[in-house]
């Protein structure tokens, strides 16, 4: 507690009331006076009321006429003493207030002018001693304090006279508070080791907290809202009993990526329209297999496995052709051929990034995730397809599904994966799925009674709904903003995904 | 998929019922193809005809016109029958030429006769060309089509490559005529890019072009590009030739047929063609065509039911497959069952494309749902560089960076110059047709995308703290791929200060999450598995003094192995990315802990 505070508080003590602090603090800056009346306050010691107080005071000028007299009564009793004046030596007696108290005399009436230009006292006036100097009195008045006695044409005269200015100064008025002692307790901010330690803290007194307050953030790192969301995707996987695929692998060959799913050389997808190609390096190897090789090639020629074939020449250079994988499926069908060494039910997966030579918008990019599961077992049926879809879009909250008709090149039937979203008020895709054509499984040598189910979707697109994200580049690349990473919440599929 | 454009009002008065717009994604639906959008608002302001845009399967060229898609529709609601395509007798023939070999070797020729086109059917007949041209014909690579008045030109035709200054007519809507080098330099005008000009390059090369003429010397078209104005179609054109010349001898056929499938209905003895006899001694290739003979598929009954989870008797399965255009009756073979494809199907390739369409007939969401998979049996298993990437990930999360997902594709100079790198050829794949200078090799260090994470985000409260954990691409010769993914892991500070203690720290912090403890004295104060790392001023990214690379000892004995680098960066290399900060920068090879 400063001096001043004590001060106060002991003048309260004193005086039961300040009635203005102006009075009884008059040398102290209000400034000052009012942190401490607050610093008093927020203990309950006082509580006070602010009070404006408007006053006057003279400037020099002002004061030097209450000491000598107006300037009209100056020269009228110059005039007097010499009885005539020529009008240029008031100047010489009185510098330039003569001219002003000239104009003054010659209004009140006090003094006339004759033909020689001399002034002489005015016939009105019967004794100069009774003239009385208004000016000079209304001064006093303001000095004293009883300038509420003025009227406000009159204040407002004197100001452009420049003889009074205008003053504010802000007192308060202090009454005791509830807890009005002349001492002071500290309040505390916060419990500290020390108080715990010591006990003191039953002694202390603690400020109120504000609870309407977000707190402190603490400082954190955070991971990326598609990472987590893949979680939340091999997370299912791994509960059916998926095993993850050794999808690091981008660049891959014609023959992986197109040819060993039974995509035919001259399909649109090859495109450079819609495929990155390699120039460095530039050519593959073929697959060590040969005898799969041939089947490759007699199957897309002239067709083999109960296939009619697409009937075009095959050609081993555009096998070779190296590429930027364009689905992770390149590496499913990997996955597939090594199966054929020892066919066995079995269960992958992959979540990995994929490549599309396609103009960059805000739903796509040259590159993206792509959510892939493969699933073989023996005599398979669609249905069985369909109903394992339902239990793997149920585990991310997603029912009610229905299945349309499609087309891909390397499934048949294909399947694509609808649900309703309830937003939007219509069924919307939410993945692609179907049955590997045996063309490109008895191929490799998997038994013809061994069918396969693939099936995909997208990680940006689910994880653009889920975070309300509308351009894809604002997802994925360096056009994130951290701020977004930073605060965005857990995802979990289960939740809402379609809110 | 390719998206086809039908007039609404035309469209429905075929399928005999005005849809709502609810109904009609039903029937699409469930038969597999889809409505993108029907342009009623949009055509009540601009005054035009309301159009519904479908989108059709990439392999369903019957699907490419009102006419198809109405026809498939009708046959799905059991409201047609698949027309009985038929040939009349040829009249005439086309000669195709040895020269052709040089440049396009195949061509078919047919007759639609006593035609009557309305306005509709007109565009629709020219509408599928173009969609024809652009899907199955690969821009014209592989089968270009011209059609004619046939009453303009005499056959027998001939299909001869001949050079391009002999090849003299007025190409359609010219008015001049030009001779084929003429042609080329006037496709090549830029008004043309977008259009003729994309199939100039087919053949521009080519000592010869190629050119269909009549008996007379006429020139009908120079394929790919253009017919001539002397044959040229209209409204009023009774009777159409169509030429077909390919690279591609199958889809010269699937090409022809589809054409004469959808427009013959309009024929004075509608679904009936006149076939042309073409001569083609040298390669083989002489035959009629088209070719309307009957294909027929054998398909188990056993096998259809086995895949859809059902034991539907033969029949039903023949009334299912009906609504898709597929007759099938009881083979002679038991249990088996004979499918004849009709000429608008060249899509079904195997039993599995009958199967599909034996389930669609059915009804997808109709099959019953198998019980079959369980998922006891199965062991789930991560990859394993999955899991150690994930461990990098918590421990950099957890130490407050926060993980960022750049593009593993950049510009040459992010990947090189801008790191003061020289490219030694040996390291980086180059993409051969990238359309942005952003995509022309895949990094090989995870420092550009860090890099420009940082400058996008450099209003952020510094210091800024990322990291990825991501896959980098190598050459490698010796592979069948020629590259291999590895998984990299990388972390930058970038703020007032180049912060390279925290770096480091951050490094120490994560080795020791990987069970590795630093070694002091660079290596030598303990022989036991460790890291440390060594001052290496042959690393132009970084200032110099403040380049090092990170030493790794795996276990007791082993020789030390250079698995990473940290450093200040280079005050060059944060101009060049546009970040003005100091930074320091810490990567990992993430296989090492494997």
């Amino acid at each position: 507690m400063s001096d001043f505070q004590l001060e106060i508080l002991l003048k309260l003590n004193e005086l039961g009331t300040i009635g203005s602090t102006l009075e009884v603090f008059p040398n102290i800056d209000p400034q000052i006076v009012l942190s401490s009346l607050n610093s008093l306050k927020a203990h309950g010691k006082l509580d006070y009321t602010k009070q404006d107080k408007n006053y006057f005071t003279l400037t020099k000028e002002g004061d030097e006429i209450v000491a000598k007299g107006s300037h009209e009564m100056r020269l009228l009793q110059l005039v007097n003493k010499f009885s005539k004046l020529q009008i240029k030596e008031v100047a010489t007696h009185m510098g330039a207030d003569g001219k002003i108290g000239q104009a003054k005399a010659f209004k009140n009436g006090w003094i006339s002018k004759n033909k020689d230009n001399e002034l002489t006292v005015s016939d009105k006036i019967s004794s100069v001693d009774a003239v009385v100097d208004e000016t000079r009195d209304l001064l006093v008045k303001i000095q004293k304090g009883e300038y509420k006695s003025v009227d406000d044409k009159t204040l407002n005269d004197l100001k452009k006279r420049k003889l009074i200015t205008a003053k504010k100064e802000t007192g308060f008025q202090v009454v005791k508070g509830a807890d009005f002692s002349t001492e002071l307790t500290k309040l505390e901010t916060d419990l500290t080791a020390g108080m715990v330690a010591s006990g003191t803290y039953k002694d202390l007194k603690f400020k109120p907290y504000n609870f309407n307050s977000e707190g402190i953030f603490p400082e954190s790192g955070a991971l990326h809202p598609l990472s987590k969301v893949r979680e939340e995707f091999r997370q299912i996987f791994f509960s059916m009993g998926f095993q993850e695929m050794p999808s690091n692998q981008y660049v891959d060959t014609g023959f992986w990526n197109f040819d060993a799913l039974y995509v035919p050389q001259q399909h649109p997808a090859r495109d450079l329209q819609d495929t990155f190609y390699l120039k460095d390096p530039i050519k593959s190897d073929l697959p060590d297999d040969k005898e799969y090789m041939e089947n490759i090639k007699a199957v897309h020629e002239q067709g083999k496995y109960d296939s009619i074939g697409y009937r075009y020449n095959w050609k081993p250079e555009e096998s070779q052709k190296l590429v930027l994988r364009t689905h992770t499926t390149a590496i499913s069908a990997y996955m597939l051929k090594k199966l054929a060494e020892n066919p066995k039910p079995t269960r992958l997966f992959s979540i990995d990034r994929v490549f599309r030579n396609e103009a960059v918008d805000a739903t796509h990019l040259a590159e993206f995730h792509q959510v892939e599961g493969v699933l073989a077992d023996y005599n398979l049926t669609l249905g069985d397809l369909i109903k394992f879809m339902e239990g793997f879009f149920e585990k991310m909250g997603v029912t009610g599904l229905r299945f349309k008709p499609t087309y891909n090149p390397y499934t048949e039937p294909s399947m694509e994966i609808y649900s309703w979203h309830e937003g939007l008020e219509k069924w919307v895709e939410i993945g692609n799925s179907g049955m590997f054509r045996p063309e490109m499984l008895e191929s490799m040598g998997l038994p013809p009674n061994m069918r396969v189910l693939g099936w995909g979707l997208s990680l940006e697109r689910p994880t653009m709904i889920k975070y309300g994200v509308q351009n894809i580049r604002e997802l994925l690349g360096h056009k994130v903003s951290l701020d977004f990473i930073e605060t965005n919440p857990a995802a979990r599929l289960d939740e809402d995904l379609y809110e | 998929m390719p998206t086809v454009s039908v007039p609404k009002q035309q469209f429905f008065e075929l399928l005999g019922k005005q849809y709502s717009n609810e109904d009609f994604d039903e029937l699409c639906f469930e038969f597999g193809v889809e409505l993108d959008e029907d342009t009623t608002e949009e055509a009540l302001k601009t005054n035009e005809e309301p159009e519904l845009k479908i989108e059709v399967g990439a392999n369903r060229y019957d699907l490419l016109c009102t006419e198809g898609i109405a026809q498939s529709l009708n046959e799905f609601l059991g409201r047609k029958e698949t027309p009985n395509y038929k040939l009349s007798e040829p009249t005439t023939k086309l000669y195709i030429e040895p020269s052709t070999e040089q440049i396009r070797p195949y061509a078919a020729a047919a007759f639609l006769r006593g035609i009557k086109f309305t306005e509709k059917s007109y565009q629709s007949f020219i509408n599928l060309q173009d969609k024809l041209h652009s899907n199955l014909c690969r821009n014209r690579t592989l089968v270009a089509i011209g059609t004619h008045d046939a009453d303009t030109i005499k056959g027998p035709f001939h299909y001869r490559a001949l050079p391009p200054t002999d090849i003299k007519f007025i190409p359609l809507f010219q008015t001049k005529e030009l001779n084929g080098k003429e042609l080329i330099d006037l496709y090549k005008q830029p008004e043309q890019k977008n259009n003729l000009g994309r199939f100039v390059h087919i053949i521009e090369d080519s000592p010869v072009f190629p050119v269909v003429m009549d008996n007379e010397g006429t020139v009908c078209s120079l394929p790919p590009l253009i017919n001539s104005e002397h044959s040229k179609i209209s409204l009023n054109t009774t009777n159409v030739l169509i030429e077909c010349t390919a690279t591609d001898k199958t889809k010269v056929e699937v090409v022809i047929n589809q054409i004469v499938a959808m427009f013959s209905r309009y024929c004075a003895e509608p679904f009936v063609v006149e076939p042309v006899e073409v001569v083609s001694e040298h390669n083989q290739q002489s035959r009629f065509t088209p070719d309307f003979s009957s294909k027929t598929m054998e398909v188990s009954t056993q096998y259809i039911n086995s895949c859809l989870g059902l034991e539907q008797p033969a029949q039903e399965i023949c009334d299912n497959l009906k609504k898709l255009s597929l007759h099938a009756t009881p083979s002679q073979k038991d249990g088996y069952l004979k499918v004849e494809i009709p000429i608008t199907r060249p899509d079904i390739l195997h039993p599995c494309d009958i199967m599909e369409d034996a389930a669609i007939g059915y009804g997808y969401n109709k099959l019953p749902k198998g019980e079959k998979l369980s998922s006891a049996s199965f062991v789930a298993a991560p990859l394993p560089i999955n899991k150690i990437s994930d461990i990098f990930r918590a421990a950099s999360a957890q130490a407050s960076w926060i993980e960022v997902l750049p593009l593993t594709l950049c510009s040459h100079d992010e990947n090189y110059k801008f790191l003061r790198v020289e490219d030694d050829g040996t390291q980086a794949v180059r993409l051969a047709n990238p359309k942005t200078s952003e995509f022309q090799v895949v990094r090989t260090t995870l420092l550009p995308g860090l890099l420009k994470t940082v400058r996008e985000n450099r209003k952020h409260t510094l210091p800024i703290k990322v990291f990825e954990a991501g896959d980098i691409v190598l050459k490698n010769e010796k592979l069948e791929r020629k590259a291999y993914n590895e998984r990299h892991w990388g972390a930058i500070y970038a703020g007032k200060n180049s912060g390279f203690e925290v770096i480091q720290g951050l490094l120490g912090k994560i080795m020791e999450t990987f069970r590795t403890q630093w070694i002091a004295d660079f290596g030598k104060a303990a022989s036991t598995r460790g890291y440390w790392i060594e001052e290496d001023d042959s690393l132009p990214t970084f200032f110099p003094g403040r380049g090092a690379k990170v030493m790794f000892r795996p276990r007791e004995g082993e020789d030390a192995k250079k698995i990473g680098t940290l450093g200040v960066l280079h005050p060059e290399v944060m101009k060049n990315f546009d970040v003005p900060y100091a930074a320091s920068y810490v990567e990992l090879n993430s296989e090492v802990f494997l």
